[in-house]
């Protein structure tokens, strides 16, 4: 069974006044089947734990330590680490002028698979999941990401998702900026995934409302950079009626 | 809608104004260029081997091969042939330089509304040393046709290559500099445009030490079209440079400008200049330029100068682009977060930044021979 094991994760982005330490310290656990919420305000650095999983060149790792299976994931490259499982659908994928998205999944798959995939039965097999994400079939033939509406960007990043089957997922505010129909159509993308039961989810919100749609086994507020509370889905109808203000009255935000 | 911008810009200097001496058939009406002047301050005039000072004496050779479908003609004519020098005007001391010593021209005919369904195909080997060359490419109205020009093989060459198209003709024009890394090419492709016809050239420079092109189009008529497109590569060490002018002097004429290049490597130098020039009789005129540059190592250096010049304020449509962008460390990151190694993310973008461009050569053999040659140049960056 899959599990990531992030233990006194410490990271710095180098700015204009020199480098600052976003993460302080984050210790976590996902094991394959749980979906874990991770919920903080602005600025607590939710973002940069999602960046720094994937391997985001900005972010410096300056201490602890992320293994994936015991395997050392901060020792591997950002491909090595997709194709080793890890999935990060962001929040701001950027445009590839020129490149389709047809052929952009079909390379992608070909490298996480390890092969390429049978002609035939990929192309079912996107057609189909396109249409449970109520995508039109001509969005395969478009750029990545060129001229995508918001809740188009994210329907892309869900359609990888479900494409690519990774063992760990890591949503980086995934339900920000859609509308209801977007969120209830991505929510399902995500749950569908989900019910596969071989995949640990990391789920990286502002708000509450995706979690009507996806019920979390965990939820962990993130505030200055650490993991201040973490409980279950209960915590989360705490912070919907209280807010993220006990969390960052003096915290490092 | 006219762009306010570009039409100060245009006020304070024109195309005219630029230019160190007026269009001319004669050489010695141009004065050796020092490298201040406007149209040369971008070039390494040592590296044009004295085809720019009159040094440049026609001691080498060049085969040159056309390879014409069923009823197009290939003749060799006198300078004095009253189709030499009508589509255009040499513009700089290089391409008076090469009209005044060509010895003979080539003239292409493509009879009215012929349509080969094979390319006129042209192959220019350099095999050393000078030559001057000139090439006509006559097309009768409403004819069809595609010519490909090839230059290989190592040259110091100046040439004007000219296009009288017909009225109601099309004509694709694909010139492809895929010279060694010593040679040297100046060109000047002049086209003249006749009513309601179309001209689209495609320019893919790849090879040379030096390239130095301008392709240049006027209209002899109203309703004409031009699309000028191109693709460099430009490697370590070369300057290659891509002058154009779109003269809109008649009415209701439409005009696209769109060129890309790629650069890698210490000292590898592009420079693009788009002129377009809307004369006072060409209302009704239709223009965009575009020019992007992307920039994939340190040390490579862009000069593009788009550059739009309005006489009339009936027109509808003008405007341009430019931008020189890094490779994106983004779209990088993005393609290897979903399992893609770096070397296939890079030739994936680069790709696809000349994807829509590749598109319009229209000739598979060509466009293939693009696609490896484009493999080759990014194997050779990551090695």
């Amino acid at each position: 069974m899959a599990t990531l094991e992030i233990h006194d994760l410490h990271v710095s982005v180098d700015g204009e006044g020199g480098s600052k330490e976003i993460l302080r310290g984050v210790d976590l656990t996902v094991k394959q089947g749980e979906t874990h919420a991770i919920m903080g305000p602005n600025g607590s650095g939710k973002s940069t734990l999602a960046y720094s999983l994937a391997g985001h060149p900005k972010y410096t790792v300056t201490g602890g330590t992320v293994t994936l299976d015991g395997e050392d994931v901060l020792e591997m490259s950002v491909d090595e680490r997709a194709r080793a499982g890890v999935f990060l659908a962001m929040q701001y994928p950027v445009e590839i002028p020129g490149v389709s998205v047809s052929n952009f999944l079909r390379t992608s798959a070909t490298a996480v698979r390890g092969e390429a995939p049978r002609l035939r039965t990929w192309v079912k097999e996107v057609k189909e999941t396109m249409e449970r994400l109520e995508m039109d079939p001509a969005f395969a033939e478009r750029n990545v990401n060129e001229g995508f509406s918001g809740g188009e960007k994210k329907r892309h990043e869900i359609l990888q998702l479900e494409l690519l089957k990774p063992r760990i997922a890591v949503l980086d505010e995934t339900d920000s900026g859609l509308d209801i129909d977007a969120l209830r159509i991505v929510s399902e993308g995500v749950n569908r995934v989900r019910s596969t039961g071989e995949v640990g989810t990391l789920l990286i919100t502002h708000y509450t409302r995706i979690l009507r749609y996806i019920t979390p086994d965990h939820v962990h507020v993130f505030a200055g950079g650490r993991i201040v509370e973490s409980g279950g889905a209960e915590l989360a109808d705490k912070l919907e009626a209280e807010g993220y203000e006990q969390y960052t009255k003096g915290g490092g935000s | 809608m006219a762009e306010a911008q570009s039409i100060a810009v245009a006020a304070e200097s024109t195309v005219a104004t630029r230019m160190s001496a007026p269009p001319s058939y004669d050489v010695a009406d141009f004065p050796v260029p020092h490298g201040r002047e406007e149209e040369w301050r971008f070039t390494p005039l040592e590296r044009l081997k004295g085809l720019h000072n009159g040094t440049a004496v026609a001691t080498g050779s060049v085969k040159v091969e056309v390879s014409a479908p069923d009823g197009v003609t290939v003749t060799t004519v006198g300078r004095d042939d009253p189709r030499v020098g009508r589509a255009g005007t040499p513009v700089d001391r290089v391409a008076a330089q090469a009209f005044s010593a060509f010895e003979k021209a080539t003239v292409v005919s493509v009879p009215a509304e012929a349509a080969p369904a094979e390319p006129v195909r042209l192959s220019v080997q350099g095999e050393g040393g000078v030559t001057y060359g000139h090439t006509v490419f006559e097309i009768g109205a409403f004819a069809e046709v595609v010519i490909v020009a090839d230059h290989t093989g190592d040259a110091v060459r100046a040439a004007n290559v000219e296009f009288l198209v017909g009225d109601g003709a099309k004509v694709t024009f694909v010139s492809v500099q895929d010279w060694d890394d010593t040679a040297v090419h100046c060109s000047q492709h002049s086209a003249l445009i006749g009513r309601d016809a179309t001209f689209k050239s495609v320019v893919v420079t790849f090879g040379g030490d030096l390239v130095r092109l301008h392709p240049r189009v006027s209209y002899a008529g109203p309703g004409g079209e031009a699309e000028l497109y191109g693709l460099y590569f430009t490697d370590n060490g070369q300057h290659q440079e891509h002058r154009l002018l779109v003269d809109h002097t008649a009415a209701n004429c439409r005009s696209n400008v769109a060129y890309k290049g790629a650069l890698q490597g210490a000292d590898a130098h592009a420079v693009w200049i788009g002129d377009v020039l809307i004369r006072a009789a060409a209302t009704g005129t239709d223009t965009y330029e575009l020019n992007r540059n992307l920039v994939l190592t340190d040390g490579a250096r862009v000069d593009s100068v788009p550059n739009l010049e309005i006489e009339t304020g009936e027109i509808v449509g003008a405007g341009h682009a430019s931008a020189t962008g890094r490779f994106e460390d983004e779209q990088l990151f993005y393609l290897m977060a979903r399992g893609i190694p770096a070397e296939e993310a890079r030739r994936l973008v680069v790709r696809g930044f000349f994807a829509e461009l590749v598109q319009q050569i229209g000739v598979p053999d060509v466009e293939e021979r693009l696609i490896a040659k484009l493999e080759a140049e990014l194997a050779e960056a990551i090695a």
